[in-house]
């Protein structure tokens, strides 16, 4: 699915345009943490992995998990982009009946990888896989993305643990690191700082990039799959509401849909 | 009618034991079978499978919600995992991943508890799990067993194989008496009929099986037809049976090592209530936590023997009619 990094900046648009609209139609959900995460999913969807949206569930695919489950919004905009799911359901999101959960739901979804949005979950399930897939002989690579403030929860580090320990050197856990979490700056609820000194020592080959530059994640996945013997983590410094001014940064827009007004104006800086 | 078979109930091997032996067969048989252990191993008894296949033993360490976590990604991938640990760790450590990673999106893991009750005996307390059947039944999808003696645990661990889908087994730590001496077969949600009887029906699981048969031996001796089961399926219940217990004989004493909270009895009760309310009474564990000692002085203690489902059976004969 490779494609041009023009092609990529015009697809990022485009997945920023419809986190907005999903999220405005909704009334509810988390456009900030879904406008972070942007380039660091398409750069997997449309470039990276070894997906095929007509053979959803080939063996050998490469898997992505949304351990942030609350980032719906962007996986759906780059699933249905990417051809796995209904590009015209995208703004029933939340709705009743919708395939478009509030948090992915693989009953809903079966080319999802896995139901998430309980926050710590995912990269145990990403090492399960990726476990799964060494005792097969199977070549394919498991990918996590986690928030900066779910990494608070302790099953991640037991799974960091359980990741070196057991060289899975499959899996790549992607930490979107934009300092905001629900109740406001990461500093100020509980500091995650020196993030990527403690993936280090927690024994994973470990990278920091800043999450908006395509170039730069593409070379990071790279860089992950010829790292033997451990598993890698990057550590992506991002923004919260990266591309719409009024949500940068801005700790409210993490739980908050944008009203029609706020709509309205975002889609204009995102023409 | 008189009891026609004279049950011995030997000292047989532990459930878990025999879940660690029948392990080891299936891991022959499938290669697709793997078990997680949160380093208890020689105690859960996967150290048998650990030593023929360590490439499908995956060592957790000390961490079971990471341990569930894994056996879900595990499975998601297509293995069919036995995630092992003491049920008061797996369980209690594990639910929030037994909910999210594998009721919710109904995944395809096996978690079997250890040292289950407090027939653990003098570890005390917090390794003992009186909580994880209520808590493993309240989710949806979920199977939920009980077994009684060796024999029934391996069969019903090779039908936890082979069903698509989550199951919990529960078993215990101590020897637990030979119930079955070959010839019966096992099936997820069909209870056994151990012993024929008209005047009133012991349901029980585990351990209790065995009291519930020395029990309805005693009360035979005195004319009472006492007819038991052995539910080793929790969930889903087998409600045909329960139907014919109330209606056949018209009362009902559940009994097992559990808290009466949430555990086999309140779902028989349930299903009693829908089909055809009769009298019952509950043997299980009163709203407390118990104590170090030896499995047997416990069991005493705390009202789970014999003597306990005979008072039961008194008890709910008297309100019957």
């Amino acid at each position: 699915m490779s494609k041009s990094l023009q092609e990529l900046e015009d697809i990022a648009k485009r997945v920023r345009r419809d986190i907005v609209q999903m999220t405005g139609a909704a009334k509810s959900g988390h456009p900030g943490g879904s406008l972070s995460a942007v380039e660091l999913i398409v750069e997997l969807y449309f470039d990276y992995m070894h997906i095929d949206p007509q053979n959803p569930k080939w063996p050998d695919r490469d898997r992505f998990i949304l351990s942030k489950g609350h980032a719906a919004p962007v996986l759906y905009s780059v699933m249905a982009e990417a051809g796995f799911t209904p590009k015209d359901q995208l703004n029933t999101l939340r709705k009743l009946g919708s395939i478009y959960q509030g948090h992915p739901d693989i009953r809903f979804i079966p080319s999802l990888e896995a139901s998430t949005g309980s926050l710590g979950g995912g990269v145990s399930l990403a090492l399960g896989m990726g476990l799964a897939a060494r005792l097969d002989g199977r070549q394919f690579r498991t990918y996590v993305m986690l928030g900066d403030g779910e990494i608070q929860e302790g099953q991640v580090w037991e799974g960091a643990m359980f990741g070196s320990y057991h060289k899975v050197d499959n899996v790549v856990a992607i930490v979107d690191y934009n300092g905001i979490q629900l109740d406001g700056f990461v500093k100020d609820i509980m500091e995650v700082a020196p993030l990527a000194d403690k993936w280090r020592s927690f024994g994973w080959h470990t990278l920091e990039i800043d999450g908006h530059d395509l170039a730069a994640v593409r070379k990071a996945y790279a860089e992950a799959e010829a790292t033997k013997g451990k598993p890698t983590a990057i550590v992506a410094h991002t923004i919260k509401g990266k591309g719409v001014s009024f949500m940068e940064n801005n700790p409210k827009f993490h739980g908050v849909a944008p009203t029609p007004a706020e709509v309205e104006l975002a889609l204009k800086e995102l023409q | 009618m008189a009891i026609k078979t004279k049950f011995e109930l030997k000292p047989g091997p532990a459930t878990r034991e025999a879940f660690g032996r029948v392990l080891v067969e299936l891991g022959r048989e499938n290669r697709d079978i793997v078990v997680c252990d949160a380093d208890l191993s020689k105690s859960t008894m996967t150290t048998y499978f650990a030593k023929e296949f360590p490439d499908r033993f995956i060592s957790c360490g000390i961490a079971e919600a990471n341990m569930v976590g894994i056996a879900a990604g595990l499975a998601y991938a297509g293995k069919i995992p036995f995630a092992s640990s003491f049920s008061a760790f797996v369980v209690n450590k594990g639910f929030e991943q037994m909910r999210v990673a594998i009721a919710y999106p109904n995944v395809n893991v096996k978690i079997v508890g250890t040292h289950s009750g407090i027939s653990i005996g003098e570890d005390g307390p917090s390794q003992m799990s009186v909580e994880e059947t209520s808590l493993a039944c309240s989710l949806p999808g979920f199977i939920v067993i009980a077994p009684a003696d060796e024999s029934s645990t391996k069969a019903l661990i090779r039908q936890a194989a082979a069903h698509v889908g989550p199951v919990f087994v529960r078993t215990g730590r101590v020897k637990a008496p030979i119930v079955y001496n070959g010839g019966q077969t096992f099936e997820i949600g069909k209870a056994v009929e151990v012993i024929e009887g008209s005047d009133v029906t012991v349901i029980a699981n585990g351990l209790l099986v065995a009291e519930a048969i020395r029990a309805a031996e005693a009360l035979d001796a005195e004319g009472i037809s006492v007819r038991v089961l052995d539910m080793h399926t929790v969930k889903p219940l087998d409600s045909e049976a329960i139907r014919r217990a109330a209606v056949e004989t018209g009362a009902i004493v559940v009994a097992e090592e559990h808290l009466v909270d949430g555990g086999l009895g309140v779902r028989v009760a349930q299903s009693v209530v829908e089909q055809a309310p009769v009298p019952m009474e509950f043997v299980g564990i009163q709203n407390t936590y118990a104590e170090s000692g030896q499995p047997e002085e416990l069991l005493e203690k705390y009202g789970l023997v014999a003597r306990d489902v005979i008072a039961a059976t008194r008890k709910v004969l008297a309100r019957k009619k």
